[in-house]
């Protein structure tokens, strides 16, 4: 498998001897321009690697924060030709942040495999992570993706037990996401106890990277998370910022970028604390 | 869409991925995944467990009261003045519609697995019904997920889980109809994965739901078939059934798949036609798309965004379809055609004027088709139509059409 920015990135973080802060955004909430601002404004906030989420009418694995702001999204116009080309613009100022799309199946299908994994390749996309494409379906698009030169991550789960894990890694590449309780995005945190003898259980299994989301709100639950695993995976609180300064209109009542890099900023200096903590 | 090689049988799919061709699979979140293999695990074991199938036909024969009947419509043929018209009277059953077949197989697969709570999506209420009956049979919680819109158009059936003891989530989302309800029980259930058996109402979703409702439901064909030939000597000439997910449809067709004499019709909800976006034809107007756990026709736009479609009966309204209905419409062997709103409407009033039935409005569908073909026919032909549910439930929506208050 080729070696990606993921690969590198992770590497490197390795060696500074702290986690990834992951964060997700939805492309093209509330508008596109708005969104690729947000986008730009990520690393320099401290974002290590970005999601990009591509939005879908019927989003199942989603609680309602995301839910809205995929709506607001395809609202906007989004489409996932647009979302492509966000990539691809951001790109000709960064080319060393991985780039993740995130969303479900139905947009790439209808896309087709094989066309969107060139785009994606060509819009300098490193990883893809499919909620509805499990191990099953992997010659769906998870052989084609490696193929391509593309990272595919999966999520693993708590109910991805001892026995499912090796069936979970064996075609995962990049990192491993690892979903931090039963649930939709945007639940409550579980005990950070439970969560670090997960990642441990996981970690047995591969030398893959191993990123903990769902449920990670503030820099202080980033800490505590980023004490054991390798990153940490920040969603539903960054599309909350976006949504936080929209008056609802069509306009809105503070700068949306401004909002998510204030965010940013302190789970950046969680992440960065986080090792500390883990020798305190 | 490629028309694939004629199979030497049309009834043995699904292969062990849970496919049928291209369609159907387990597009599930890695959450669900550990909980649909241990569903398919379950109901392995279960259906060719003497003990189970005991249980299931003592309460589908004291409970629900089948057989159903196979009823010759004479009022309606002679109104129609050609083929002979049989209604298959599902709509006799306990909670009034097919939907119980599925359901008691279900429930005791529940129990069998040791769950304590039933979740369960509903659009015109019949499944949500029937869900909330069997629950309160076996005295399991239940919740059962109904869209907005439906439940302002569906009030008795609302009233009816209410008093069977169910809960009833309204869900506002998108246009707040099935599709949205099926969304939210998903979420409910990658939620509540340690005690919670979700019971999906249609012929769809990940598999082994589509295989599970089926066999279920098949009880409707088989004894349609061991009916007609009682009553008529041979087969029917055709057999009708409305399709939304298509659960009660291929509850009649599966029997008859290989009898390649019988012609076979799905009915899908045409609304107020297929040139706008207004009806859920989603095999004559939509392709090939991933929702809600399987690979089926789909109505979507060209950046595979669901659309959220129309139809006057809420239990059609639904923007896919099972998948093995995509299946038979690929291989040539069931031909799917939509029905307005209107000529259900017509349907409904005169089945009830001629023949003292009041059929569901997914029911009028079917019915509808058989009234434009039986005066072409020769009056020694037969077709079937099955009456999947009676249109108690559907009197306020008609009335609205009709312009009148109740």
């Amino acid at each position: 498998m080729t070696v990606t920015r993921i690969d590198r990135r992770m590497a490197k973080l390795k060696t500074e001897g702290r986690p990834a802060l992951v964060t997700y955004f939805m492309g093209g909430d509330p508008d596109y321009d708005t969104s690729l601002a947000i986008m730009k404004a990520l690393p320099k906030a401290g974002a290590d690697v970005i999601e990009l989420g591509m939005p879908f009418s019927d989003p199942m694995a989603d609680g309602p924060a995301i839910q809205a702001a995929g709506l607001r999204a395809l609202k906007g116009g989004q489409t996932l030709v647009k979302t492509l080309a966000m990539a691809r613009e951001f790109r000709k100022s960064d080319d060393e942040t991985p780039i993740v799309m995130m969303g479900y199946y139905n947009p790439i299908y209808i896309h087709g495999v094989e066309r969107f994994l060139k785009d994606a390749k060509q819009s300098g996309v490193d990883g893809l992570i499919v909620v509805d494409l499990p191990p099953e379906m992997d010659e769906e698009l998870c052989l084609p993706a490696i193929g391509a030169g593309i990272n595919f991550i999966r999520l693993a789960t708590p109910t991805t037990d001892d026995r499912r894990l090796p069936r979970v890694l064996r075609n995962t590449s990049g990192f491993v996401y690892y979903v931090s309780m039963t649930g939709i995005t945007g639940s409550a945190l579980p005990d950070t106890s439970k969560v670090s003898a997960a990642v441990r259980r996981i970690k047995a299994h591969t030398e893959l990277p191993v990123c903990v989301g769902f449920g990670v709100k503030t820099a202080e639950q980033a800490r505590a998370i980023g004490a054991s695993a390798d990153g940490v995976v920040v969603g539903t609180a960054i599309v909350n910022a976006v949504a936080s300064v929209l008056d609802g209109k069509g306009g809105h009542t503070a700068d949306p970028a401004e909002a998510v890099a204030t965010l940013v900023n302190g789970l950046a200096q969680g992440v960065r604390s986080a090792r500390l903590a883990a020798a305190e | 869409m490629n028309k694939p090689a004629e199979p030497n049988s049309f009834r043995t799919g699904p292969d062990e991925q849970g496919m049928f061709g291209i369609f159907g699979g387990r597009f599930v979140a890695e959450t669900l995944m550990p909980l649909i293999l241990d569903l398919e695990h379950e109901w392995n074991a279960a259906r060719y467990d003497p003990a189970f199938r005991a249980e299931l036909e003592g309460l589908s024969t004291f409970y629900a009261g089948r057989p159903s009947k196979l009823y010759f419509a004479e009022g309606l043929t002679r109104h129609l003045g050609g083929a002979k018209i049989y209604l298959k009277r599902e709509d006799l059953n306990h909670t009034g519609s097919h939907k119980i077949n599925n359901c008691l197989g279900q429930i005791l697969l529940a129990k069998r697995m040791g769950k304590k709570r039933i979740i369960a999506e509903t659009g015109a209420g019949q499944h949500g019904v029937a869900s909330a009956t069997v629950s309160a049979r076996f005295g399991f919680p239940c919740v059962v997920y109904m869209g907005s819109t439906d439940v302002e158009r569906q009030k008795p059936n609302v009233f009816r889980m209410k008093l069977l003891g169910a809960e009833v989530r309204p869900v506002s989302a998108g246009h707040g109809t099935l599709k949205d309800a099926m969304n939210e029980a998903l979420r409910d259930w990658v939620t509540n994965v340690e005690d919670t058996y979700y019971l999906i109402g249609t012929a769809a979703g990940p598999h082994p739901y589509p295989e599970m409702v089926r066999e279920f439901q098949s009880v409707i064909g088989k004894e349609a078939r061991a009916q007609i030939l009682e009553q008529e000597g041979r087969l029917p000439d055709a057999i009708i059934a409305a399709v939304g997910g298509g659960s009660n449809a291929i509850g009649l067709f599966h029997p008859f798949l290989d009898d390649r004499e019988v012609k076979i019709i799905g009915i899908e909800a045409g609304g107020h036609g297929l040139d706008g976006d207004e009806h859920c034809a989603s095999m004559n107007a939509g392709r090939p798309g991933v929702l809600h756990g399987n690979r089926t026709y789909l109505l979507q736009n060209e950046d595979g965004q669901i659309k959220d479609g129309h139809s006057i009966s809420a239990g059609l309204d639904y923007p896919g379809v099972g998948p093995e209905h995509s299946w038979l419409r690929d291989s040539g062997r069931v031909e799917y055609l939509p029905i307005l709103d209107d000529e259900a409407l017509e349907a409904f009033q005169v089945t009830t004027r001629v023949e003292g039935i009041i059929p569901a409005l997914e029911s009028a569908h079917a019915i509808a088709h058989a009234m434009k073909i039986a005066p072409r026919m020769k009056k020694d032909q037969t077709i079937i139509v099955n009456l999947s549910g009676r249109g108690d439930k559907d009197v306020h929506t008609v009335a609205g059409m009709m312009g009148m208050e109740i």
